[in-house]
């Protein structure tokens, strides 16, 4: 037996796992000491009984244009990403005070407007956002809830300090991989949970179920489905999975059609109503009456449904405002405004090209800065300034002089590493961390963890599964705050046998 | 349910019982070779037409050779009815409807692809492939009885399962039939008793047809793959379980009927119900078969149109109380 411990070098990053002295942090060295009291064949051998797992269970997410299915499993790593209570405690609070504050700035500025009046956030700034959609003025939906599921992007700078990277308001996926990489977890390497509280995650299903019911239309027994663009959506094992733990029909555009004012499913009985659609498209593609009209994945008359009340459609229409990365730079101040609470998780400092003499600052330092279109997700179109060119700087600048508003900077961060399983070594990957939340009429609820998303590649600090990135369980240790479930009252009766003739 | 979901569950049993037959009529002439001679040796063309696919064959091989076949039937996915690529629909169907399947169903559908995948990777089939495939349909069979509610969805799966068997069992006693016809002369010699012992083994019938009738009569034969009441791949049996499906999906009384595919279905079955093996035989069987599965595709055709097709016509239906 090989003892990995001293090959680890947690490299000029906050790590996970170790101290800056080597040591396990307090907490994890159970962990720390089982993984590396391991040999390089036992790691390889666990890693690869964990991946033959999920490619048995079809735990896959689609790659555009790769062969065979178009489907491939999500590069999964055995070493947990572990974060104590006390830290918890810290994200779970400052999640439920964020997730509230962004709710109420959604009613606001498609309501009242009051944040635009007292002039906390420039009305241009909105109105110049693609994402802002005007047909959503005067809307309130049901229970004043806008974001029922938020999955928020978290990263931690050299420091150990937690920042918020982004705000996923719209359609955050992942959760699926949690609840799956948790299964893959007990499953092959049961013996790393001992002596341990992890704190279950496979409430969820549950919850989110609870939280689509509460904001229903008033209606007995109302009916929830999941809505997919279909098969051929990179997530469409998250919506299937998602639709069969809370028991409900996962339904395509095309099952869908409106009669009478009403939303309805095809069944083999005929039409049923369905009252509250978790949607899993985008607001572009939902209505073609109402969107965009060539989209043929929408049911056509379901804005005008979701406008009288008829239907709940969650996340509500609208949210995208709240995601653009320039308004992103505001929530800060919102958090202050509506609640007037001082941000309990920081956000990283961002410069809005569009804003005052922030454009001149970005371009004169370049070299330094992440920048990044406001309106991407997966990693796309974003310039690493310290890693690129000249020209690519050059070029980069152009297009920031010609659209302003569509770009914003922050400087580089050096995120937080993990021990991960490389060639049957451990060795520090960057990893970041998506907790998923939840919004109902009872109140926000934080899942414990989250996504470990971790970038493979060495040095790496992009984590996106379309591009090289993996994921691993991510464990919260449960402390007073948890209580333990228990389970007693075993059967007296003993089992009956065939009888033997004396 | 949905309609798609019904829909999608129907023909995924439908292609995973095709593939354990494709599998079944390859294992049996394999061994049916090594037992008879050269002539027999070389007839490997009968299975092609079992599956219906002598055209496509001709077109993209030519001649019939063990070769050829056997590499047609098994992974060549420009066949729609080879092993492979009945099971890669089956699992694209499953894929698609996965929610509504049991967590092992799924498992074991998605097993079955992998371990076809990782044969069709190792190069030409060898005979143990056919093996593994009836043995993890019958898996797949088994645990959705055991893990599966017995509601719409298992009642599709089982509506689907069992014509496809019906349709099957007709194709082989079919071409068999058709192959052992100009050995009439040979009637009671050992080359018979083989062959037809063959027909019965690509049933999985052996064993049953002898508990039941004990000698290999070729009558008797046709009597138990066609009219046997109680064994599950005979004609009449899938029939009669498929309507029974049919009507527990419907609601309806087994003796009324309140859609096209209840009425077709229920002709079908009273019509296996009052013939005999003589009659079939007499008239010619070739033809009965035939007419069997026109029969079983106006079924299919029915079933789609009460079940699957957009009903864009219906009213709004008593939402609350379904």
């Amino acid at each position: 037996m090989s003892d990995n411990h001293s090959q680890y070098l947690p490299a000029g990053s906050f790590d996970e796992m170790y101290c800056g002295d080597g040591l396990p942090r307090p907490g994890v060295d159970s962990v720390a000491r089982r993984m590396h009291s391991m040999s390089g064949d036992d790691l390889a051998r666990r890693q690869a009984a964990a991946e033959a797992m999920l490619r048995t269970l079809g735990i896959t997410f689609a790659v555009y244009g790769h062969s065979d299915g178009h489907e491939k499993v999500w590069p999964f790593d055995i070493v947990p990403r572990i974060i104590s209570a006390a830290e918890w405690y810290k994200i779970d609070l400052g999640l439920k005070q964020r997730i509230t504050a962004l709710n109420m700035f959604l009613s606001d500025v498609y309501n009242e407007r009051r944040i635009l009046a007292d002039k906390v956030i420039p009305e241009d700034l909105l109105e110049s956002a693609v994402t802002y959609r005007p047909m959503c003025r005067g809307q309130r939906p049901p229970q004043g809830i806008w974001c029922h599921v938020t999955g928020t992007d978290l990263v931690r700078d050299r420091d150990g300090t937690f920042y918020v990277l982004e705000d996923n308001l719209r359609c955050p996926s992942g959760v699926s991989y949690v609840l799956e990489n948790r299964e893959v977890m007990k499953r092959t390497l049961p013996q790393l949970f001992d002596g341990l509280q992890v704190v279950s995650v496979d409430d969820y299903p549950e919850r989110l179920l609870d939280t689509l019911l509460s904001v229903a239309p008033p209606v007995p027994d109302p009916t929830v489905v999941v809505l997919t663009p279909g098969v051929f959506n990179s997530a469409y094992f998250e919506h299937s999975f998602l639709a069969q733990q809370m028991g409900v029909e996962l339904v395509e555009g095309s099952d869908l059609v409106i009669r009478d004012g009403f939303v309805h499913m095809r069944t083999t009985r005929g039409l049923r109503r369905v009252d509250v659609i978790y949607r899993r498209i985008d607001d572009d593609f939902l209505d073609p009456r109402c969107f965009r009209a060539d989209s043929m994945l929408g049911v056509p008359g379901l804005m005008e449904a979701y406008r009288a009340g008829r239907v709940t459609l969650a996340n509500a229409p609208g949210n995208g405002i709240a995601d653009d990365k320039a308004v992103y730079a505001y929530v800060p101040k919102f958090i202050k405004y509506y609640l007037n609470e001082d941000p309990i998780l920081p956000n990283v400092p961002t410069y809005v090209c569009s804003e005052g003499d922030s454009l001149q600052y970005v371009l004169d330092h370049l070299d330094e800065l992440v920048v990044k279109p406001v309106n991407e997700s997966g990693g796309y179109g974003i310039l690493m300034g310290p890693q690129s060119s000249k020209e690519e700087r050059a070029s980069f600048a152009a297009r920031i002089r010609e659209n302003p508003r569509n770009y914003i900077a922050q400087p580089m961060l050096n995120l937080s590493t993990s021990p991960t399983i490389i060639d049957g070594r451990l060795e520090p990957r960057h990893v970041d961390l998506r907790p998923f939340i939840l919004s109902s009429s009872q109140g926000v609820f934080v899942l414990p963890g989250g996504l470990t998303r971790v970038a493979l590649k060495s040095g790496s600090m992009i984590v996106n599964s379309s591009q090289g990135g993996g994921s691993k369980d991510t464990w919260v240790l449960a402390d007073d705050r948890f209580s333990r479930r228990r389970s007693n009252g075993f059967s007296r009766t003993s089992l009956p046998v065939e009888s033997v003739p004396c | 349910m949905l309609s798609r979901v019904a829909e999608s569950v129907y023909w995924l049993s439908r292609y995973i019982e095709r593939a354990e037959n494709v599998a079944r009529c390859i294992d049996v002439h394999l061994s049916l070779t090594l037992d008879l001679g050269q002539e027999w040796a070389d007839q490997w063309a009968p299975l092609v037409y079992t599956t219906g696919g002598h055209e496509l064959f001709e077109k993209l091989y030519g001649a019939p050779t063990r070769e050829n076949v056997l590499k047609f039937l098994t992974f060549d996915i420009d066949n729609p009815n080879s092993i492979m690529s009945c099971v890669m629909k089956a699992r694209q169907s499953a894929r698609t409807v996965r929610e509504s399947l049991s967590l092992a169903v799924w498992e074991e559908l998605n097993r079955f692809y992998l371990q076809m995948r990782e044969r069709k990777a190792l190069g030409d089939p060898e005979q143990a492939v056919y093996n593994e495939v009836k043995r993890a349909s019958q898996l797949l069979i088994g645990v959705g009885d055991t893990t599966q509610s017995h509601t719409e969805v298992w009642h599709f799966s089982r509506l689907g399962r069992l014509l496809e068997r019906a349709d099957q069992t007709s194709r082989i006693l079919d071409v068999k039939y058709f192959l052992l016809l100009p050995t009439l002369t040979d009637v009671g010699t050992s080359l018979d008793i083989t062959q037809w012992s063959a027909l019965l083994r690509s049933a999985s019938a052996l064993g049953m047809y002898r508990q039941e009738h004990h000698r290999i009569v070729p009558v008797r034969v046709v009597e138990f793959l066609v009219l046997d009441r109680d064994f599950p791949r005979s004609m009449r049996f899938c029939v009669s379980r498929a309507e029974n499906s049919l009507h527990r999906i419907t609601g309806t009384a087994a003796d009324v009927f309140s859609t096209r595919a209840e009425q077709e279905l229920g002709r079908v079955r009273a019509d296996l119900e009052f013939t005999s093996a003589d009659e079939i035989i007499r008239d010619g069987m070739h033809e009965f078969i035939d007419d069997f599965q026109t029969r079983l595709n106006r079924v299919g055709a029915a079933i789609s149109d009460s079940f699957f097709a957009a009903q864009d016509d219906l009213p709004a239906a008593q939402s609350q109380s379904q």
